[in-house]
């Protein structure tokens, strides 16, 4: 039998070494996976990661496509870390993110076909507000209820779903779009339009906002007394009560940031990259967010470089798609490996395995 | 006591141990003899908690040998050494908070035994050596001085004949260290050896038979307690003089700083204590001690006072102000501080480093610039200080706070505070665990804020330690205080009598 110890001293350079690691065995395990598949593992597992930066073929259309996923991705990401560090578990981004979508098309596609220069920001804001909404649920029910905030979060992902196929079919439907599900595509509205901001690669306002993120959320966890209460609260309730702070404030404040971050990651979709409400909307970064934020450590720095590569795995997966014909599901498979084997990894970087003898 | 048996039943020779560059073992050698006490004394870091985790199995020794029972002796594991005969009662308890008292003794055999059984010897141990549990309450909702008693239990379950008790005494009253006393002197003599690790010097003196004292991971010497003062004792631990702390001049007589009234309010959980008819006063450089056995409502009364728990029934004026309903950080804000009991986990986070946990209580914003930024240069230098003053040994400010020993913990959390220059400082057990210089250095640095002009009340279980620097005593027996008293004019078998009454 085997025992784990817990380590008196954790190294701060293996705990480095964990996404990199990870990463790593990742790419082993993936490239048996694609073997079995059928298909070269060395040209895929080089498809993914290397061709989408390298390859002069694709990485004139790849290179701000990782931006362009990685963006949401950073987004939802950054506000989740913060929650996880105050030991928030927001595991229902994704409908947040939905939900921003919504209601800022909505508020958008009501005004069509109306020309203003307000619209923009204030779809954006509504959009933001819409995300934010819909975390106070499971906020509002964890502080007066004590519910538990996964669950309620998580179900409230397959509502988000419910009604985004509600607006695809019914209340948003473009009515000039000959019966077919799906808005108004936003891309069309000018004064809706999250257009490119560098002409022809797609890079978009929501990409720019990501990165500023980054830093403002840097800021906020290392040099504001803000980010140390969420610290404080995370690490221990009693000590966090015991410096005055209101658990349930604060509880409520990671809640907004991190409705807040993936409504505004839904807007600039919708309004940018996908362009109209469709029932296929969404592709799952509310819930990619999560590993990138453990990935990158919940720091914003690394949830910078975590939101890249993965998004670099949807940019070479699609690749490995067309190219090579590997099922859409090997990629989230792959995806998910990384997720398994950071924490796998970080047991180690922890604990010590010893071995029981039977006596 | 004196017919001593001369014959060994625990013996080690030229232990050895290394934590990366710190050699916490020496060359140490004791011999402890059967039916006997056996002292172990040093300051915190001395090597005292590596020597007994090796001999329990916690830890391997780099090199030397150990005889018990005169077969060579080297577990791997606690399990071999109790399966050899040998328990331990821990400083810091090993307890399972979400279980019961009694299942926590339960799940702690290594022997299957009924419940039934079991139940009923565990009730015959507390009772005839009067450790008072109950069984059925969980250990989250315990007071420390009684999880130790479950701890104390746990190990004498197993019939040891060699007892490590590391600082056993630490948490409870005079009236319960008698009965420990008697407890451990009745196990002495059915034939348990007691290695007994103390920095109370004085009951090791009433206690042991023989005392190994233990200096920077060396053996200094093998003393006969009996035979030398508890003074010369504890001068030979540390190596240099020690000083008594004398208690403040209670000048200002007249400024009332804090009185509180509690009617009655009700605990949290159901464990919890009921505190009624409190009615206390604290004056202007003033210390008011209050003691009492564990678990009669300290840990309640300090949340009261600390704002964590706030009630309705309760009235706090603090000059002239009501301040019941305002939150901890709202009273530091008007010159309050506080020290808890609990230092990891509450007055202090272990995963945080020390300018994080500097950050935890920071009354006048002084460690924040405009727009709530931390300012870290003025943070670093307010820690620096603490550690300077308090004479706090760690690697330096981004050392985590679990890095530290308790006892510099400690020096630390009550050095946060009184950096403040509080008006009005609480403090709960503020040297448990600590050894008995950095002891008589907080206690001092109390006094000398109480001299500045600060108010103080003073919660302890230590009733040396409040008589020593106390100008009034009060004691809390279920929930309820006494009416304080003068020092000075109060007779030790009155405090037995207040204290007694209630205690048992």
């Amino acid at each position: 039998m085997f025992k784990l110890i817990p380590r008196e001293n954790v190294s701060p350079v293996l705990s480095l070494l964990g996404p990199l690691f990870s990463v790593g065995l990742t790419m082993i395990v993936g490239g048996i996976l694609f073997y079995f598949l059928g298909v070269d593992p060395f040209a895929a597992i080089k498809m993914i990661f290397w061709d989408p930066l390298m390859s002069e073929t694709f990485s004139t259309y790849s290179i701000p496509q990782i931006f362009i996923k990685g963006a949401p991705l950073i987004l939802i990401a950054l506000g989740l870390s913060v929650g996880f560090k105050a030991n928030v578990w927001n595991i229902g981004a994704e409908g947040q993110y939905i939900m921003g979508a919504i209601f800022g098309a909505s508020f958008a596609l009501s005004l069509y076909p109306l020309e203003s220069i307000v619209i923009f920001p204030a779809m954006i804001l509504i959009g933001v507000i819409g995300g934010c909404l819909w975390s106070m649920i499971p906020a509002f029910l964890k502080v007066k209820f004590q519910v538990n905030e996964i669950l309620v979060s998580l179900m409230l992902v397959y509502v988000a779903e419910q009604i985004l196929a509600l607006a695809s079919l019914g209340f948003l439907r473009n009515p000039d779009g000959a019966g077919f599900p799906g808005s108004r595509n936003l891309n069309q509205y000018t004064s809706a339009s999250n257009a490119e901001i560098i002409a022809g690669t797609g890079i978009h306002l929501g990409v720019l906002l990501s990165l500023l993120m980054v830093i403002f959320f840097y800021v906020l966890l290392f040099r504001h007394s803000l980010g140390f209460k969420i610290k404080l609260l995370g690490n221990s309730p009693k000590a966090s009560g015991f410096s005055g702070d209101n658990p349930n404030k604060l509880i409520f404040l990671c809640l907004t940031l991190s409705g807040s971050l993936a409504g505004l990651a839904g807007i600039m979709e919708v309004a940018g990259p996908a362009g109209q409400i469709n029932i296929d909307f969404n592709v799952g970064y509310g819930f990619t967010a999560i590993i990138v934020a453990f990935l990158g450590r919940l720091n914003p720095i690394g949830i910078f470089f975590a939101g890249i590569v993965m998004a670099l795995t949807y940019v070479g997966g699609e690749l490995t798609q067309f190219m090579l014909n590997l099922p859409a599901a090997a990629i989230q498979v792959f995806q998910g490996m990384l997720l398994f084997f950071l924490l796998s990894f970080d047991l180690f970087v922890h604990y010590k395995i010893k071995l029981k003898g039977n006596k | 006591m004196n017919n001593k048996i001369e014959n060994t039943l625990f013996q080690c020779r030229a232990i050895n141990k290394e934590f990366g560059n710190v050699r916490a073992n020496n060359d140490i050698s004791i011999n402890v003899r059967s039916s006997q006490i056996h002292a172990l004394l040093g300051e915190n870091g001395a090597g005292k908690s590596t020597l007994v985790k090796i001999i329990y199995g916690l830890l391997q020794p780099d090199s030397g040998t150990m005889t018990f029972l005169n077969e060579e002796y080297s577990p791997k594991s606690p399990k071999d050494a109790r399966a050899l005969g040998v328990g331990m009662v821990f400083q810091h308890f090993s307890l399972f908070e979400p279980l019961t008292a009694f299942e926590n003794i339960l799940v702690g055999l290594d022997k299957e035994l009924g419940e039934k059984e079991l139940h009923a010897s565990v009730i015959m141990l507390s009772e005839s050596y009067g450790l008072e549990v109950n069984l059925s309450s969980f250990i989250g909702d315990l007071s420390a001085g009684e999880r130790q008693r479950v701890e104390i239990i746990r190990a004498l379950i197993q019939k040891p004949k060699l007892l490590i008790m590391d600082e056993p005494t630490s948490v409870l009253t005079p009236f319960e260290c008698e009965s420990l006393f008697k407890t451990l002197k009745k196990l002495a003599s059915e034939g348990t050896s007691i290695l007994y690790i103390s920095h109370k010097l004085k009951e090791i003196a009433d206690l042991c038979d023989t005392a190994s004292v233990l200096r920077k991971g060396a053996i200094v010497g093998e003393y006969d307690p009996k035979k030398m003062t508890p003074r010369e004792l504890g001068e030979i631990m540390v190596g240099q003089s020690l000083f008594k702390p004398k208690r403040p001049v209670a000048a200002n007589k007249s400024n009332k700083v804090l009185s509180v009234k509690i009617n009655e309010v009700k605990p949290d959980t159901q464990f919890g204590v009921t505190l009624k008819n409190i009615d206390l006063a604290v004056y202007q450089s003033e210390i008011l001690g209050i003691g009492g056995v564990a678990g009669n409502g300290q840990e309640e009364l300090m949340q009261v006072l600390t704002g964590e728990k706030k009630d309705r029934n309760v009235s706090i004026k603090y000059m002239d102000n009501d301040i019941e309903m305002l939150n901890p950080r709202e009273r530091r804000e008007i010159g309050l501080a506080f020290a808890p009991e609990e230092r990891l986990g509450h007055a202090a986070v272990g995963n945080l480093n020390l300018l994080e946990n500097s950050l935890i209580t920071d009354p006048k914003k002084r460690f924040q610039m405009k727009m709530g930024f931390i300012d870290f240069s003025e943070l670093s230098e307010y820690t620096n200080e603490i550690i300077e003053k308090f004479n706090v040994k760690t690697t330096g400010v981004s050392a985590l706070a679990s890095s530290l020993s308790g006892g510099n913990l400690q020096k630390f959390v009550v050095g946060r505070e009184i950096g403040q220059k509080p008006s009005l400082f609480i403090v709960n057990q503020p040297t448990w665990g600590v050894d008995p210089l950095s002891a008589a250095n907080i206690r001092q640095a109390i006094v000398d804020i109480a001299n500045t002009g600060a108010a103080i009340i003073l919660i302890s279980q230590d009733l040396d330690e409040i008589l020593e620097i106390s100008n009034k005593v009060a004691f809390l027996t279920n929930g309820n205080l006494s009416i304080p008293t003068n020092t000075m004019d109060i007779k030790t078998d009155e405090i037995g009598a207040i204290m007694g009454g209630i205690s048992d």
